[in-house]
Formats: C-alpha cells, structure tokens, sequence
C-alpha cells in the first residue's frame, strides 16, 4: 500500500536546485529514512512532503507529492489543512515559549475549531501518553513547557504534532540537540509510533537510520541515489558512492 | 616580556579612560536629580497633588490639574499613536521586503530624529488652526506622531527577535499564516513590545515643546480633551519662567515629580523585560 509518494520531484530555492527529480514512494506504516551527506537536500526533500518547502523565500518545485494518490501540490489544495494531515518535528525543540505544557499539545487542535474541554482532555492525554511524556508531566500540565527539558521538549513537539492525528510524521533530525539518552527515547518513541503513522525521517546520524527505519534512502548532491530496504542499503549497497558513504570514506 | 608589561600598561590605561568617561556620562544626570531633589522635594505635600492652584502672588496650591492633564492626553495620545504604531511594527517585522514596509521603516527612522517642536507645529497647523482654539487633543495627536515611530521600530526590532524556528513549527501545525503571527510570534515578542511601549510614554510625558502651542496649558482642573488642558511640562515651563518665587518653587517641585514618574516607567520597562529572562530560565 503506497502511502506517500513523490513522482519526478525537483525542489528550488530561487535557482538554485536542492532536490533533483526525485521519485519515491514511502509505504504506510514504515519509518523511512533520508540518509546523506549536509546540503545533499535530505531536509528540503523532506519539506517538500508538507509544502513548508514554498514558506521559504524563493522555495517552489516541480513534480507531484501524492498522499493517498492524491497530489499534494495540485489546485485547490489548502496548504494548512494539508499540514494539519502532515505533522513536522525539526532539529531544535520547539515548544510555544508562551503556552503551558497543556496548550502546546492543544495547539494544533486549536486551527480546527477546538472540540470540547472534556475532549480535549482526553486527547492531550492520549498525546502525551504516545509520546512518552505523560508520566513525567501529569501533574504539571499548566506549567509552562520552557522548563521542560530538550529531551521532554522534544517529546513535548512529537506530542504536539500527533495530538490533531495527522496520517503521515515528518522528523527533520529530531534528536541532533538531544543527549544520548533523549535520543534513545525518541528513537523507541518513533519506533512505537510507526504503528499509527508513515513516518518519514532526516538524519545525519546513520547508526539511527539503520536502528529506526524500515528503508532508506541515500541522497547525494539533491540525486536519489540509492533506495532499498534499511538492512540491504547497510549491509549491501548496490551503489559505490552509497557504500562510500555508510562506510564513512566521505561525507 | 618587556612588551607584556607595555600591553598590561596600555589597557589598564585604557579602562581608567574608559571609567572617567562613565562618570562624566552619568555626571549630569546625578546633578539633575541632586538639585531638583534640594530645590523641589521641599515643596512636595499632599496639597501639591491634590489642589490646583491658587491666584498669582499668593503662596500655595499644587498642580493636581497638571497631573490629570498629563494622564488624559498622554492617556489619548497612547489610544491613538499604539494601536497604529504596534500594527506597522508587526507589518514591517512579518513583510520585511515589502516595498511600503521599506518606505514605512525610513520614514520611522526620519521621524524618530525629527525636534518634536516641529511636530507641535503640525499639529497647530492641522488641528489648532482649523478649529481655532487649542485643546488637550490637539496634543494628545502631536504625541502619538512621536510615539508612533518609537512603538513602531521596538515593535518591529522584537517581532525579529523571535526565533523562525518558532513561526515554522506553528505553520507545520497548520496555522494560517496571520494566526501564526499574532498567537505565537507577537505574542511571544509582547513582553519586549509592552517594555518599548512603557519608554515611549516616559519619553512623551515629559515633551513640552510640541504641548506648547497645541494644549497650551491651563490653571484649572478640566478633563475636556476639546478644550486648553495643563500638562506638567507645561507648569514646569510657566512657573520657570514666572515672575513669582512661590511659582519657582513649584516648578522645582513638578520638575522633580516629572523626573521621578518618567524614572518609573523606566524602571516598569526594565522589570518587564526581566520577567521576560527569568521565564526563559
């Protein structure tokens, strides 16, 4: 089942070209991985799969992103109800500095016309509990999420993210700000989550790639490169500068 | 080794220049405040707050008037020049390349260094002379052009400041892009926007130039904005100038009071911004 796709995809900024038709498809509930060296377009690719690619200055592309068969990119469609159905977590947690722990999870249901406190409730809860964090902050749901640390942020952000039940997640190198530890709980919080969700994430770390994902794709220069099956891709790249690249000779 | 020495001189030579230049900076202002201390706080009583004054020649009163004056138009002025000058603030942060925010952002800068006896004049030439009499309003409407500027650029300076990472993350949620600007960037900017509000009424209340042929002053309580209203700089400036030593006195005394109220607010921007830190941790 192809969840998400893209077909010829070439992503600009301005003139300048950071993805390079590209063609991929992401099957649902797997987590994918975008593996390359920095600049290689890994990020932009990755942002091109909620439209937050165009809220760049000079950002526009060619080629369809299609979710569910349906192009993303074609007339007609609301970029904001389209990242609603496309959550997005980046590098550095980002938590509403303003808002308590419990309006950050809400914050995304808030765009939709807010259903019922009781509701409401019981969503961040399910929220926070998917993201691992409820334990943690039960009981101070009304603090604000500042004092949290980068780790609980973070968390705090995929619970952000996933609270308006979103179809596909998109990790922009979640844990590149996090401690091992942190890191660790994210990677089996993605791990879990992929029972919900098609995940898709960008990482520069490629022992996490081969932990978390289900298959991956090395990009190089804004060229797909190579795509398989995470173990395939580690074990045996079919692609010289691929096996340059997870062997550490470049990059 | 030799030369180590030489360096050692030359910078600690540097910082007694450089702490000799910190007190000649801060020099007047403690002068200031010294002599309206010894000449005014004497004539500081609960009747200089609450009387308005008495007839020419004869001792007493207070400038309770000035006071009321003062909050009413700068009251006005803030109702007219903050909701105009927050708003360009927030266009110019959110649009920086837009040709009007361009235009917006160097009339702003012309108009911050502009003499203010000049916008007086404007405003005796668009409201004062059409509708010939002075009014409290006609000042109110010179301070908000002052402050509109000064609220403007803070604005837009503290708009800036807030980390892009912030407005991405609310637009991947979805967020419109003008609900993203004001639930999440201004709302986070607010405690620097409401700081660099508290400074540009310091720095208005205590404008006497551009009140001087707008409200024009007045010995009576009145809270009329259509009709002469007194302001405190006003009182300081006709009793300074005023033939009579008890006239002197109380200017003294308003001068002090202008001084401390203007500290104050000062002081509310600084706590302002600090709860600002000490929330970020």
């Amino acid at each position: 089942m192809t969840h998400l796709a893209t077909e010829k995809l070439t992503a600009m900024y301005s003139k300048f070209t950071a993805v390079k038709n590209v063609s991929l498809t992401f099957p649902a509930n797997h987590v994918h991985a975008l593996i390359g060296p920095s600049g290689c377009g890994k990020s932009t690719l990755l942002r091109t799969l909620n439209r937050m690619h165009e809220m760049t200055p000079g950002g526009w592309i060619t080629g369809k992103v299609l979710l569910d068969t349906e192009d993303i990119y074609a007339a007609g469609v609301n970029p904001m109800q389209l990242r609603r159905r496309v959550g997005m977590v980046f590098q550095k947690p980002t938590p509403f500095p303003t808002m308590s722990i419990y309006d950050n999870v809400c914050a995304g249901l808030k765009v939709n016309g807010r259903p019922a406190r009781k509701e409401t409730r019981e969503i961040v809860e399910r929220a926070l509990r998917r993201a691992a964090l409820w334990e943690e902050v039960k009981d101070r749901l009304d603090q604000s999420a500042i004092a949290l640390s980068g780790g609980q942020q973070q968390r705090l952000c995929i619970a952000r993210s996933i609270a308006p039940e979103p179809q596909v997640l998109l990790l922009d190198e979640p844990t590149a700000a996090l401690d091992p530890q942190a890191t660790q709980r994210i990677e089996e919080l993605v791990f879990e989550l992929k029972r919900d969700y098609t995940i898709v994430i960008v990482t520069h770390n490629l022992q996490q790639a081969a932990r978390v994902s289900d298959t991956t794709t090395f990009l190089y220069l804004g060229h797909m490169i190579e795509h398989g099956p995470t173990r395939q891709l580690f074990t045996a790249p079919k692609n010289d500068q691929t096996e340059a690249y997870i062997t550490g000779r470049f990059g | 080794m030799k030369r180590r020495g030489l360096r050692r001189w030359i910078s600690n030579g540097m910082v007694v220049i450089m702490a000799v230049a910190v007190v000649v900076a801060v020099m007047p202002l403690l002068l200031i405040l010294g002599t309206l201390v010894v000449k005014g706080a004497g004539s500081i009583n609960l009747a200089f707050f609450t009387q308005t004054p008495v007839p020419a020649g004869e001792t007493g009163g207070g400038v309770a008037h000035a006071i009321v004056g003062t909050l009413m138009i700068v009251g006005a002025a803030c109702v007219i020049g903050l909701p105009i000058g927050i708003s360009a603030g927030i266009f110019c942060a959110e649009y920086p390349a837009n040709p009007l925010a361009r235009t917006t952002r160097f009339l702003a800068d012309v108009m911050i260094g502009t003499p203010s006896i000049v916008v007086g004049l404007f405003a005796w030439t668009w409201i004062v002379a059409r509708q010939r009499h002075f009014s409290g309003f006609a000042g109110s409407a010179a301070l908000a052009v002052l402050m509109v500027p000064m609220v403007m650029r803070t604005t837009e300076e503290l708009i800036k400041l807030v980390p892009n990472s912030l407005r991405e993350a609310a637009l991947a949620l979805g967020y419109p892009r003008w609900r993203t600007s004001l639930v999440i960037v201004v709302r986070t900017a607010l405690p620097g926007i409401v700081t660099g509000v508290l400074l540009a009424v310091a720095r208005v209340a205590g404008e006497t130039a551009p009140l001087l042929f707008t409200a024009l002053g007045s010995q009576f309580m009145s809270t009329d904005l259509k009709a002469p209203l007194a302001a405190l700089p006003l009182v300081v400036f006709t009793y300074a100038t005023g033939p009579y030593e008890d006239w002197h006195r109380l200017a003294w005394a308003t001068a002090l009071v202008l001084i401390i109220v203007v500290m104050l607010l000062s002081i509310a921007a600084r706590l302002a911004t600090r709860q600002r830190f000490d929330r970020k941790g």
